[in-house]
């Protein structure tokens, strides 16, 4: 029983790392004020420029006669997959930021521009390999679970803290950072304020523009690494066609039911991701998988209801979300 | 140039697109005075400020801060000069507090605590003498709070140069003096101040000298103790312009609307109106007098159809097969009302909110009235067009043509696109609510002509006001609500001033019990039980008013209460 309690909790934490990096990558973006729905073709993009990344860095090294170096290969893995979530973004932030094209639009065209994008590479530099790409096992090793000497082998605790894949502290770090960042720090302030009103921020003398494409591009670029964890370590270094389907969507999501809130993401993208798997390790008879299925997303209905409920001004969605800003605009 | 002068702004012109805002416009400030920036709605100042405090940057003309000579490209730029700007509509984060709005864009360290930089902000504060708690979110402010963190803003900006504009709009007179005490005591202490307004006892109040902008030109300068309101308003309006209001006198007609023990809940669950009744007639204004949340809202919404009620009911004139009918219309749609055949116009007080449709041109916004009339899948929009142009022809609205958009006209020009188009369904009711909030001079007394003509005609007109001085002169009996009650019809032409006020600010619920003496509650809840039975509460109406209310109306006709209780 206890074991069947540990197992699901690591499994939940593991299914819910690439869901908290899509997260806090949409937080900081929605912070600014910008709404990109285009978290999913982000991962996308991240997944397999990622992928092939670490593909590339072994075929080089391979064809040098060097010998590749797993903690390398994750390195570049991890830039690479930011660069590319932060490209796309950055192509969704001069259309809106600059342009001032609309955001719900322009994000889901980046959602099916990254989608194509991933399907799209991944199945021609598969070919170009011969027939399909996958890391060796030198870049696999470096995503496998940490073992850290004494921590890890406390029993139970051990288990349930320090024997995941780096990714995993790297997302719960990049949240911890965020939740500083934003609260903390006088950058932070004047981010949330470009968020809630940026004709405000504005007159406050903060550049609103800057603000906004400086959050979005970095908040593209986690979701990118949101991305990679998915091709690097739910599918061990394969690409699979179509990967990442739903769970930029998830990611999105959470962001509501994290109500903005990085470090509260952490906590709810334990919940999701155990709701993603719980259907393989608790069964009721009779009870179709597809209702297990469903459970992330009658979760956020059910987060939906209640925030509109209170409608608490402070646990909301930042008021100038999705609301392109134009200073000669006049009312 | 100076060093006396703080800001002199030189043949400046802006244009938006084809409007032309500002047309080589001049100013100077002075340094240690406070100068007023008179002109109508729509004539270039707010234009003209913005362009000094980096929203709008001028298509030609130069700025000299302090003698020399500057490019104003945001309100960064301005702040780095020393010009702080304290807008129309505030610029606050409602989530933040007092003193993070008050930090907010300013370097420095980069963490920060909250304790630190909010006893900074109550140092501050204090040394202007505000009171203001630096932990306060703004969303739980007052008007006046916010304006409050706004000035504190900008002098924690270290501004010397400080733009208002139309500060008092949202004030009341109390709040008022209190800010024109703290701008003297900011010009004593060496800073410059714009005033932008159009209320002209203000000016008077409050300022050093005023220039005076018409349609966005440049008419005068003038030191403001030379001069008087009268020529201030002849400046500013490019005519003379009497200040009285007429009254027309005109018989009395038909009862036209009666409102019979209406009560209503407000969003907390407290009475917002209780046992209201009143008629209207044909051929005069009725005024409605209370201070602000007195029910006025509440009272004209749920008479058109818009507000839920508890009990009562509302009576309008109809006919039916050819014999003349009081029609019961109260917890009817709008829809409904007019399918019977009444005509009743309601310009709602949140004009682009419930009136207008901002984001649509003037044709679209009077084919609102009309779309659902004719046949067939397509709308007429040659009759809307056609109407759209006689209304800007006819009421001097100033636009591009019939496709302006309606969010985009000076509020003067809103207020008149939408009274026009009530006006035009040829009502027998016609009820206004605050119709001149925030318009200039010229544009009140046009929309106060309209009110008159359309009393001519015979219309009965409910007009809910705020300024005791216009009720009093332009309305024929005067209604006064305290508390969701009325505590009063009177006539206008013998009452004083002193007297309403009295009358607004009667606390009815404790008179009428003073001698059965139930607790509040306990009444409350009576009056809830008996709600839609009419007129079997003795103490409604005007049964209920004390000793204070002698002068009540007795000019013809009676309210709606004493008529069933003779």
């Amino acid at each position: 029983m206890l074991d069947t309690a540990t197992t699901l909790v690591m499994a939940a934490v593991l299914a819910g790392t690439p869901l908290l990096l899509g997260a806090l990558g949409e937080i900081l973006t929605e912070r600014s004020g910008n709404l990109n729905l285009g978290v999913e073709g982000m991962m996308f993009m991240g997944a397999i420029t990622g992928l092939i990344g670490s593909w590339g860095y072994e075929q080089a090294m391979a064809a040098a006669g060097i010998e590749a170096i797993g903690a390398v290969s994750a390195l570049i893995s991890l830039l690479v997959s930011f660069i590319a979530g932060g490209f796309g973004a950055l192509i969704y932030s001069f259309l809106t930021i600059t342009l001032r094209a609309n955001q719900n639009v322009t994000g889901l065209v980046l959602t099916i521009f990254g989608t194509g994008f991933a399907n799209f590479f991944g199945e021609y530099v598969g070919l170009a390999a011969g027939g399909y790409v996958a890391v060796s096992s030198v870049t696999k090793e470096a995503f496998l679970p940490l073992h850290i000497p004494v921590l890890s082998d406390i029993p139970v605790l051990g288990q349930l803290l320090f024997q995941y894949n780096w990714i995993v502290y790297f997302a719960i770090g990049v949240a911890v950072v965020m939740s500083l960042f934003l609260f903390k720090t006088r950058f932070g302030l004047n981010l949330r304020s470009v968020g809630e009103d940026p004709a405000a921020a504005d007159a406050a003398g903060i550049n609103v523009s800057r603000y906004r494409y400086m959050a979005t591009v970095i908040g593209g670029g986690i979701c990118g690494i949101g991305g990679m964890y998915m091709s690097m370590v739910t599918t061990s270094g394969v690409w699979v066609h179509g990967c990442v389907t739903g769970y930029g969507w998830l990611a999105v999501a959470l962001v509501i039911f994290a109500t903005w809130s990085p470090l509260r993401g952490i906590l709810v993208a334990g919940i999701f991701g155990g709701l993603m798997i719980v259907r393989m390790y608790i069964s009721i008879p009779g009870l179709p998988v597809q209702i297990y299925e469903m459970l992330p997303y009658m979760a956020t209905i059910l987060v939906l209801i209640s925030t509109s409920v209170r409608q608490s001004k402070e646990h909301a969605m930042p008021a100038s979300t999705g609301l392109n800003y134009f200073r000669e605009d006049r009312e | 140039m100076t060093d006396t002068v703080a800001v002199c702004m030189e043949h400046i012109t802006k244009t938006f697109g084809k409007v032309c805002a500002n047309r080589d416009v001049s100013l100077d400030l002075r340094r240690g005075e406070i100068l007023a920036l008179l002109g109508e709605n729509g004539s270039g100042k707010t234009s003209l400020v913005n362009m000094l405090s980096g929203i709008y940057f001028p298509d030609s003309g130069e700025i000299f801060v302090h003698g020399k000579r500057v490019m104003i490209r945001s309100p960064k730029d301005a702040s780095n000069l020393g010009i702080g700007m304290i807008h129309q509509h505030f610029k606050l984060v409602e989530v933040f507090s007092a003193a993070e709005n008050i930090v907010l864009g300013q370097p420095g360290s980069l963490f920060m605590s909250k304790k630190r930089i909010e006893a900074e902000v109550a140092a501050l504060a204090q040394r202007y003498g505000f009171e203001i708690d630096p932990a306060k979110k703004v969303y739980a402010m007052s008007v006046s709070e916010k304006q409050t963190v706004e000035i504190i803003k900008i002098l924690y900006r270290g501004a010397d140069i400080l733009i208002l504009d139309e500060p008092t709009a949202v004030l009341t007179p109390h709040e008022t003096e209190k800010l024109f005490a703290v701008m003297r005591k900011m010009k004593d202490d060496g800073k410059s101040l714009i005033i932008i307004t159009h209320k002209l006892g203000e000016v008077m109040a409050v300022s050093d000298r005023v220039e005076v902008l018409r349609k966005g030109e440049y008419i005068a300068t003038v030191n403001t103790r030379d001069t008087g309101q009268a020529e201030l308003t002849e400046m500013m309006v490019g005519r003379p312009i009497s200040l009285r209001i007429e009254r027309p006198e005109r018989p009395v007609g038909e009862e036209r609307l009666q409102v019979v023990d209406l009560s209503c809940l407000n969003a907390e669950g407290f009475k917002a109106l209780d046992k209201v009744s009143f008629s209207v007639f044909g051929g005069e204004i009725l005024g409605i007098a209370g201070i602000a949340g007195s029910g006025q809202k509440e009272l004209c919404e749920s008479v058109a159809g818009l507000y839920p009620s508890i009990g009562g009911a509302v009576l309008m004139k109809s006919e039916y097969e050819g014999e003349p009918v009081m029609e019961p219309i109260l917890g009817l749609k709008p829809d409904v009302v007019s399918s019977k055949g009444i005509s009743m116009a309601f310009v709602p007080e949140d004009r682009l909110g419930m009136g207008l449709v901002a984001s649509l041109d003037i044709t679209d916004n009077v084919m609102l009235r009309s779309y659902k009339n004719g046949r067939g899948p397509f709308v007429d929009r040659k009759r809307p067009r056609a109407l759209a142009e006689y209304l800007i022809e006819q009421l001097e609205i100033v636009a591009t043509g019939p496709g302006a958009i309606v969010g985009r006209l000076s509020g003067g020009n809103v207020q008149k696109v939408l009274i026009g188009r009530e006006i035009a369904q040829d009502p027998t009711v016609l009820m206004v609510a605050y119709p001149v909030r925030g318009l200039d001079i010229n544009s009140s007394y046009k929309i106060y002509d309209l009110l008159n003509e359309q009393k001519k005609k015979g219309v009965a007109v409910v007009f809910i006001g705020e300024d005791l001085d216009v009720l009093l002169e332009l309305s024929d009996r005067l209604l006064v609500l305290s508390g969701g009650r009325v505590s009063g019809v009177v006539d206008p032409r013998t009452v004083t001033k002193e007297e309403v006020g009295l009358m607004m600010v009667q606390d009815l619920s404790r008179a009428s019990d003073g001698e059965e003496a139930p607790p509040p509650e306990q009444l409350r809840l009576d009056l809830q039980m008996q709600g839609v039975r009419p007129g079997d509460d003795p103490g409604s109406g005007l049964g209920d008013v004390p000793h204070s209310t002698q002068n009540v109306a007795s000019d013809g006709h009676s309210d709606g209460a004493e008529r069933r209780e003779p």
